[in-house]
């Protein structure tokens, strides 16, 4: 073991570090009141709301890719319905990487039915010539007509077809626009077999809510077609006016189920048209906004649904704070009754952790639109705990140095600069695991991974600019020095020999 | 507590020694148990897993006095299929958890459970997880931890040595060993929560290692220069000097964690916090067992392959054998090292 100790200067460099700290300090707290960002923005898990996971998936029988682009176009759609429902601080975020992406939509409050429904729908809105129709009666329905100019094979689906299971009525968006079709309508009543698509959704230019106040109050979602769209929608139905039933019928197919099926009894040139089939208010306006702001360009599979009530919000942040509260104070009891008077030390250290990591949720909460979760404030107790043993390795050492027969003033320094290593090496095992979990997680476990990733900097950050250089200071005062009973590095508490011969 | 400190010096001088290294054999048979016993306990029962990995949805209603069959009426009114678990929360909650629904049903059932026990629907907290979820949260957990692994693995062989990364592995997955085999045996819940937690224990049971290693490497820089011992008594001495700083560590670490998993638990009855600080109170509590008794046995047994640490040993044994002592070399204790006024040689005990 070396001896040879390098005389370190000590002098003025704890003060200006301190110094530093607290200007530091005051520039973050002022920054908060600048930014009048005073209070810390809670997760749906705190305060109650509703989050879906969407998963992107690509849809049977195409080649698409999941592409980054197809995933912002379909953040950007999502937005703007959620938008629709005048929710404050909605959020919809891509999280993830590569195909690997998926899109975390949070709406505060108890919206949850119809922001998982809004969200969901892929909105492949398709206009298709009807080709035959039955009843759907539950069994296989061998009796249904074959239509003419039909495949055998579509044929057998269509009389395969079972309207009144729910797996038919899930409606996927998966029917490709070229393609016959057999489908449901959306009530499970009636099957059709129906043409290749003639007019698609993007061909749409805008679409409202509107209530027929002469057809029995009925609300129905009115369409206006681009220049594409109005001329194929034009020729569609001059085309089918003709013929004989069912075949003059078009079908109206959202998300691959049929919405409804008009007749058409006359062409319809003028690029308007309506979609009735006894509507809501609710659901003709969320109709009309998921057709307004167009088709998402991919299919998605629900991962997760959470709705969290603002009353068990409220209990998870309090059981939380809770934890907390009673975990520090364990820690900062034990460090006082081990350590003594260095035990001072840790508390004044965790405080400042304590401040700084506050005062970052604040600000991150502004700038980056951090919120913290229950997973968060988990993170942030654990923490507590290694931040401690930051101090106790470096306590430890010092005492270890005391033990090698130093004098406490060159103990903390030559302490230090072992004690430094440990910690830098500890810290940054426990940064790489952070960033890890960041990158391979969604949700909550990001949460998790970041306060944990923050405070393990800011535990760098303390006990190099204030636990080291307040024990600096403090190896100077008398109390420490002379080695008091209480200050925690006493001969007796160290287990230092009385005569002490190492050179 | 003055007691502890006092042995805190006594283990630092080398007077007292406790036998980590030359007893590995004894370390490794216990930990050679508890993992077989976890593959047992693995291949036997498997894991719980929550219905995040599953696929399926939750619902929990608070309600002072609702009770299972009501809840279990409910459901069934609701027409859902399958094996359901309803269970108490606390005294005011009961959750349902299903399989996988649909839109359609998971509504059914809201609607059904605040008819039956008359809350809003918008009262119940809900969580519906896609089947496919499971399999992609699975995926992740999975990649993580062998992420994980490996950039520390990069990571401790730059920074230390890379038979310290070896080690320090070695006893990585000792833990994660042995914590999955505990959840298997006792049957507690595997959520995401718990992965989470999981992988923290990691990274804070190399956190302690890393503690250890670094006094070794310390204490074994110039071994070969001299013949006062071999390379397991320095790392012996290493352990034992830092001992009481790896209790303290792990006591400290240990009581937030205790805090979370006593309100968790206590308070709240299931979720989050208990799940996370449940993995953490088992792993944090294997991770410090393995720092000391796993990890630094195995860097001594690897390092003591080497040619030059062979013949260190020789060296040291040839000084010790003529003194009297017959110890054999591997479990010699630290205790001849140390300042040379050590008032007066204590052996093992």
């Amino acid at each position: 073991m070396s001896t040879t100790t390098k005389p370190v200067k000590t002098t003025a460099r704890p003060a200006r570090s301190l110094a530093i700290l607290a200007l530091v300090l005051i520039a973050l707290t002022g920054l908060v009141f600048v930014q009048s960002a005073t209070a810390v923005r809670l997760g749906l898990d705190l305060r109650g709301g509703t989050s879906v996971t969407l998963q992107p998936r690509i849809a049977p029988g195409e080649n698409g890719k999941v592409t980054n682009e197809a995933i912002d176009q379909a953040v950007s759609i999502i937005r703007q319905r959620v938008n629709s429902l005048g929710v404050a601080e909605s959020e919809v975020t891509a999280q993830g990487s590569g195909t690997n992406r998926q899109i975390v939509i949070s709406v505060p409050g108890d919206t949850g039915r119809r922001v998982v429904e809004l969200v969901g729908q892929t909105a492949e809105l398709r206009f298709r010539q009807v080709l035959a129709t039955a009843t759907s009666t539950g069994a296989a329905d061998p009796a249904a007509t074959p239509a003419t100019g039909v495949s055998a094979e579509v044929n057998a689906k269509f009389a395969a077809l079972d309207c009144t299971k729910a797996e038919n009525l899930q409606g996927s968006g998966a029917d490709a626009p070229t393609d016959t079709i057999v489908s449901c309508d959306r009530a499970g009543l009636n099957k059709y077999i129906l043409a290749p698509a003639e007019v698609l959704g993007r061909q749409v230019s805008k679409a409202s809510a509107a209530i027929d106040t002469q057809g029995g109050n009925a609300w129905y979602v009115s369409l206006t077609f681009n220049g594409e769209g109005t001329s194929a929608f034009g020729a569609l139905t001059s085309r089918v006016t003709s013929l004989t039933a069912p075949l003059n019928q078009v079908a109206i197919v959202l998300d691959g189920l049929v919405v409804s099926a008009p007749r058409i009894t006359e062409a319809i040139p003028s690029g308007n048209a309506q979609i009735t089939g006894s509507f809501t208010q609710l659901e003709a306006q969320d109709l009309a906004n998921v057709l307004k702001y167009g088709a998402l360009p991919l299919a998605f599979d629900r991962g997760e649904v959470q709705q969290v009530s603002p009353t068990l919000g409220a209990d998870q942040l309090n059981a939380g704070l809770l934890a907390g509260g009673l975990g520090l104070g364990l820690v900062l009891l034990y460090s006082l009754l081990y350590y003594r008077g260095l035990g001072l030390v840790t508390v004044g250290s965790l405080a400042v952790a304590g401040s700084l990591v506050y005062l970052l949720f604040l600000l991150l909460g502004k700038w980056i639109g951090f919120t913290l979760t229950l997973a968060g404030i988990a993170g942030a107790i654990v923490a507590i705990g290694v931040t401690a043993d930051s101090f106790i390795i470096y306590f430890e050492r010092i005492r270890d140095e005391i033990r090698e027969g130093r004098s406490l003033r060159t103990a903390v320094e030559t302490g230090w600069s072992r004690a430094r290593r440990t910690i830098l090496v500890a810290d940054f095992v426990s940064i790489i695991a952070a960033v890890l979990l960041y990158f391979f997680a969604v949700g909550g476990v990001r949460g998790f991974a970041f306060t944990l990733g923050l405070t393990t900097l800011i535990d760098l950050i303390v006990v190099f600019v204030f636990t080291k250089p307040i024990v600096t200071i403090l190896s100077k005062v008398n109390f420490f020095a002379s080695g008091h009973p209480l200050s925690g590095l006493s001969a007796k508490s160290t287990g230092t020999l009385p005569v002490a011969g190492e050179a | 507590m003055s007691k502890i400190s006092g042995l805190g010096g006594r283990l630092y001088r080398g007077e007292t020694s406790i036998e980590i290294i030359g007893r590995r054999r004894r370390w490794y048979a216990v930990s050679a148990v508890f993992v077989l016993l976890s593959i047992a306990a693995l291949s036997l029962q498997g894991l719980h897993l929550g219905i995040e990995f599953k696929g399926g949805s939750s619902f929990t209603v608070t309600k002072a006095g609702a009770s299972v069959e009501d809840a279990r009426t409910a459901l069934t009114s609701a027409g859902i299929p399958g094996e359901s678990i309803i269970q108490t929360i606390g005294n005011d909650k009961i959750r349902v958890q299903t399989g996988a629904l649909d839109t359609a049903q998971n509504n059914a059932v809201q609607d059904a459970l605040a008819a039956k026990f008359s809350v809003p629907v918008e009262s119940i907290d809900t969580q519906i997880v896609g089947p496919s979820w499971g399999k992609e949260i699975t995926r992740k957990a999975l990649y993580g931890l062998f992420g994980f692994l490996i950039c520390v693995m990069l990571y401790l062989a730059m920074a230390f040595e890379p038979k310290m990364a070896v080690a320090a592995i070695a006893a990585v997955i000792h833990d994660v060993f042995i914590t999955v085999g505990i959840y298997a045996l006792v049957g507690f819940d595997v959520t995401p929560a718990t992965v989470i937690g999981f992988l923290t224990i990691l990274g804070y049971s190399l956190y302690d290692t890393v503690v250890v290693f670094d006094k070794i490497r310390e204490n074994t820089r110039t071994i070969t220069a001299s013949s006062k011992s071999t390379y397991s008594q320095a790392t012996n001495l290493a352990v034992n000097q830092t001992l009481v700083r790896s209790m303290n560590t792990s006591l400290i670490a240990l009581l937030p964690v205790g805090s979370i998993l006593f309100v968790g638990a206590g308070l709240l009855g299931a979720g989050t916090l208990k799940d996370l600080s449940l993995a953490l109170f088992i792993g944090l509590a294997v991770g410090t067992y393995s720092s000391i008794f796993i990890a630094p046995p195995v860097l001594a047994q690897l390092r003591e392959k080497e040619p030059a640490m062979q013949a260190l040993a020789k060296r040291v044994n040839g000084r010790t054998a003529p003194a009297g002592t017959a110890t054999p070399v591997p479990s010699v204790a630290g205790d001849r090292r140390g300042p040379r006024n050590q008032p007066k040689r204590k052996h093992r005990k």
